[in-house]
C-alpha cells in the first residue's frame, strides 16, 4: 500500500533520515515508534507530501509520489485521510461543517446528503449527534480527536494516518479510541499509519510495529519479534517498567 | 464512467416487463404488492452524486413499499451505505422498504452504518432574515454598551494596581517596562518622524499656496505652529502608536490567553495586570509625551524646509517669527493630552487582548476591534480636550 524507498530528509546539515525504507500493507495498523527527535513526525510529512524529501521514492497504492502532476496529487489525496496530532479542526467552522469540507471541496453532492454522510461519519467516530452544531472550541480533547477522525474519514479513504491519536488523552479515553480505530479499520477495511508514543496502542492494537531509529527504520515486524530485537533503545523501550504495566511481557 | 453504463445495459437487457424507472444504479420493477428496487454498480463515493439525483424518481415509483436487493453491488463504501439507508428510509415513509441479498462483504459495511441517521443541525440556529437586522442592531448596541462597561470597569483595575504598586514598590518590574518603552517608543520613532515630517511640509505647500491669494501667505506658520503643536502632532502620533502598538498589544495578549499561558501566571501567583498590563501601560504613558514632542519638532522642521523651499522664508527667519507668534501654551495644551491617550489605547490593546477566547478567529477579531476602538476613544478624547480648553480660554 505504502512503499517508501531511500528516504533521505534533512534540515539544511540536519539529516533526519538517511536510506529509510519503509512498507505498510494493505489492511494492517502499522504502528511507528522510536526516541523524540527520531523523526517519527517527519516521516509522516514526508509520505504525506507536506515535507519535500531529499532523495528516495514514495509510492502510495503504486503511484509514485514525486512523478505525479498537481491534478492527480490532487485526486489521490481522496484515497487517504489524516488525523493530526491536535485534531487540526479549522476552528471558524461547526464539527458538522468541518466534515463536509473534503465533501464539498471534492464533489458538488445535495445539501441533504452531505449532511446525512457528515452525521453518520460522525456517528461512526463515536460522536453524540448534537456535537455536529457545536465549534471545536467547545469540545474537550477527546472530541476533538474523534471529531478530526470523522473528517478525516469523509471521503472514505483505504488509507488512515494517524499522529499520536492518544496523546492527551486519558487512559480510558485513550483505550476507548484505540478500540475506535481497530473497530473501524476491521469494517472498513481501512490501512492505518500510526505514530505513536503509546505502549499500550501498540501492544492492543498494531498488527506490526515499525521502529524508527539510527536515521533508518531498525525493523518492521509483530510485536514479539520487535521484542527480541537486539538493540539498546529497543530493549529499554520494550522491556521497561512503563512496557510491562502495559502487559508487553507476556 | 463506461464500466457503469455497461452495467446498465446489462441490467437493461435483462430487463423485465415491470421494470418502470432505471438509471446506472437503480432498477426499478413492478411487482405485488410491492416494488422491487435492484442496487447495482458501484455504490461507492464518486458515484455519490449520480445516485442520490435518481432519489426522487425510484422513490416516487415505490408508492406501497419495496423489497431492496443488493445482491448485485459491485463495491460499497460508507458513503455508499449510507445512501442505500437514505433510500430505505425515503421509501419507508410510503411503505415498508426489506433489505435482501446483502453480500457479506457487505454486511460489515452496513452494520456499521445502521440507519438513515436522524435529522440534527450541523450548523448554528440561525434566526428568520425578516428579523435579523432588528437583532444584530438590537445585539451590537448592548455588546457596545457591555464593552464600554467592562472597559471602565478595566481601567478602574488596572488604575487601582497602578496606584497600589505605588505603595509596594516590589511588584514593579522594570525590565519589562524598559523593554516596552524600547519597542513601543525608541523603535517607533521612525514611522512617527516621518509622517509628521511630510504633514508639516504638506501643510505648509497647500496653505501657502490658499493664503497668497490674501497675500497673506506668511500666516502659514501661524497655521502649521497652531495646528500641529495643538493638534495635528499629538493626534497623528496617537494613532500611528495605536494602530502599531495598541494592535501588537492585543495579538501579544491574546495569543497567551490562547495558550493557557495567562491562567498559568494565575496559578503561579502573578497577577496578569501586575505582569502584563502596567508594563505596557507605564511605557506607553512615558514614551507617548516623548514621541509627541519629537513629533512637534521634527514636523515644525519639515513646514520649515518647505517655506524655505516654496516661500525663501529661511530657516533663521522662520524661527524668529515662529517665536514671536506662536505662545508655549499651544504645545503645553498639545502635549498635556499625550498621557491620557496613551493611558487609552494601552488600556483598549490589553483589555481586548485578554478578552480573546476560543479561536484564533477571536483573536483577529479583537486585534481589530481593538485598534478601531482605540482610535475611536482618541479622536473622541480629543474633542473633548478641545471643547474644555475653548472654554477655559486656553
Amino acid at each position: 500500500m505504502v512503499k517508501v524507498r531511500g528516504l533521505k530528509t534533512a534540515f539544511g546539515p540536519h539529516v533526519v533520515h538517511d536510506g529509510l525504507d519503509l512498507d505498510v500493507k494493505r489492511g494492517e495498523i502499522l504502528g511507528v515508534v522510536g526516541g523524540s527527535g527520531t523523526g517519527k513526525s517527519v516521516l509522516l510529512k514526508a509520505i504525506i507530501g507536506l515535507l519535500k524529501p531529499e532523495a528516495g521514492t514514495i509510492e502510495i497504492n503504486g503511484q509514485d509520489r514525486a512523478a505525479m502532476t498537481d491534478e492527480e496529487d490532487r485526486l489521490s489525496r481522496r484515497d487517504w485521510g489524516v488525523l493530526f496530532q491536535d485534531g487540526a479542526l479549522f476552528s471558524s467552522l461547526t464539527v458538522g461543517q468541518n466534515i463536509q469540507v473534503p465533501l464539498r471541496e471534492h464533489f458538488h453532492m445535495s445539501h441533504s446528503l452531505m449532511k446525512d454522510l457528515a452525521l453518520s461519519k460522525l456517528q461512526m467516530a463515536g460522536l453524540s449527534l448534537d456535537t455536529a452544531a457545536k465549534f471545536p472550541s467547545d469540545l474537550s480533547g477527546g472530541m476533538r480527536k474523534r471529531a478530526a477522525l470523522a473528517r478525516s474519514l469523509a471521503l472514505d479513504p483505504d488509507l488512515l494516518f494517524l499522529d499520536e491519536p492518544t496523546a492527551g488523552l486519558d487512559p480510558i479515553g485513550a483505550a476507548a479510541f484505540d478500540e475506535l480505530v481497530q473497530e473501524l479499520s476491521r469494517s472498513l477495511g481501512l490501512t492505518v499509519f500510526l505514530v505513536t508514543h503509546d505502549l499500550d496502542t501498540l501492544v492492543r492494537v498494531c498488527d506490526r510495529i515499525a521502529v524508527l531509529g539510527d536515521k533508518k527504520i531498525l525493523i518492521n515486524a509483530p510485536l514479539k519479534e520487535v521484542m527480541a530485537y537486539d538493540h539498546p533503545w529497543v530493549q529499554e523501550y520494550f522491556h521497561g517498567p512503563r512496557a510491562r504495566a502495559a502487559g508487553a511481557q507476556d | 464512467m463506461c464500466r457503469f453504463n455497461r452495467i446498465y445495459q446489462e441490467g437493461s437487457g435483462k430487463k423485465v416487463a415491470g421494470a418502470l424507472t432505471d438509471n446506472g444504479f437503480v432498477t426499478v420493477e413492478n411487482g405485488s404488492p410491492s416494488a422491487m428496487v435492484r442496487l447495482h454498480g458501484d455504490w461507492t463515493i464518486d458515484n455519490a452524486v449520480d445516485i442520490d439525483s435518481a432519489m426522487p424518481g425510484v422513490v416516487a415509483a415505490c408508492k406501497a413499499g419495496a423489497v431492496v436487493d443488493c445482491s448485485a453491488i459491485g463495491s460499497l463504501d460508507t458513503t455508499g451505505a449510507v445512501l442505500i439507508r437514505r433510500y430505505c428510509a425515503a421509501i419507508e415513509e410510503a411503505g415498508a422498504a426489506v433489505l435482501t441479498g446483502v453480500l457479506a462483504a457487505h454486511k460489515t459495511l452496513l452494520d456499521v452504518i445502521t440507519c438513515c441517521p436522524p435529522p440534527a443541525a450541523t450548523e448554528p440556529d440561525h434566526a428568520p432574515w425578516y428579523l435579523l437586522p432588528l437583532l444584530q442592531a438590537g445585539e451590537a448596541t448592548m455588546r457596545a454598551l457591555r464593552s464600554s462597561a467592562r472597559l471602565l470597569g478595566f481601567l478602574g483595575l488596572v488604575l487601582m494596581r497602578l496606584f497600589g504598586s505605588l505603595f509596594d514598590m516590589g511588584r514593579v518590574r522594570l525590565v519589562p517596562v524598559i523593554h516596552q518603552m524600547e519597542v513601543v517608543g525608541l523603535q517607533s520613532m521612525g514611522i512617527v518622524g516621518l509622517i509628521s515630517f511630510l504633514i508639516g511640509a504638506v501643510m505648509v505647500n497647500q496653505g501657502a499656496i490658499q493664503l497668497a491669494r490674501f497675500g497673506a501667505d506668511i500666516f502659514v506658520i501661524d497655521m502649521l505652529g497652531i495646528g500641529h503643536l495643538r493638534e495635528l502632532g499629538i493626534l497623528l502620533t496617537a494613532i500611528i502608536i495605536a494602530g502599531r502598538s495598541g494592535s501588537a498589544f492585543t495579538a501579544q495578549i491574546g495569543s497567551m490567553v490562547l495558550h493557557e499561558e495567562v491562567d498559568a501566571m494565575k496559578t503561579l501567583g502573578m497577577n496578569p495586570i501586575d505582569v502584563l498590563v502596567l508594563p505596557r501601560l507605564v511605557a506607553l504613558v512615558v514614551c507617548l509625551p516623548l514621541l509627541a514632542f519629537y513629533a512637534d519638532i521634527v514636523g515644525i522642521a519639515g513646514g520649515a524646509l518647505m517655506a524655505w523651499i516654496q516661500l525663501d522664508i529661511t530657516p533663521a527667519n522662520f524661527l524668529t517669527y515662529f517665536r514671536e507668534v506662536i505662545s508655549i501654551d499651544h504645545y503645553w495644551v498639545g502635549i498635556i493630552k499625550a498621557p491620557f491617550f496613551a493611558a487609552v489605547i494601552a488600556t483598549t490593546g490589553c483589555y481586548h487582548g485578554l478578552r480573546v477566547h476560543g479561536s484564533a478567529d477571536a483573536l483577529g477579531m479583537r486585534t481589530t476591534r481593538s485598534v478601531v476602538q482605540s482610535i475611536f476613544l482618541v479622536i473622541v478624547l480629543d474633542a473633548l480636550f478641545a471643547i474644555f480648553f475653548t472654554s477655559v480660554g486656553l
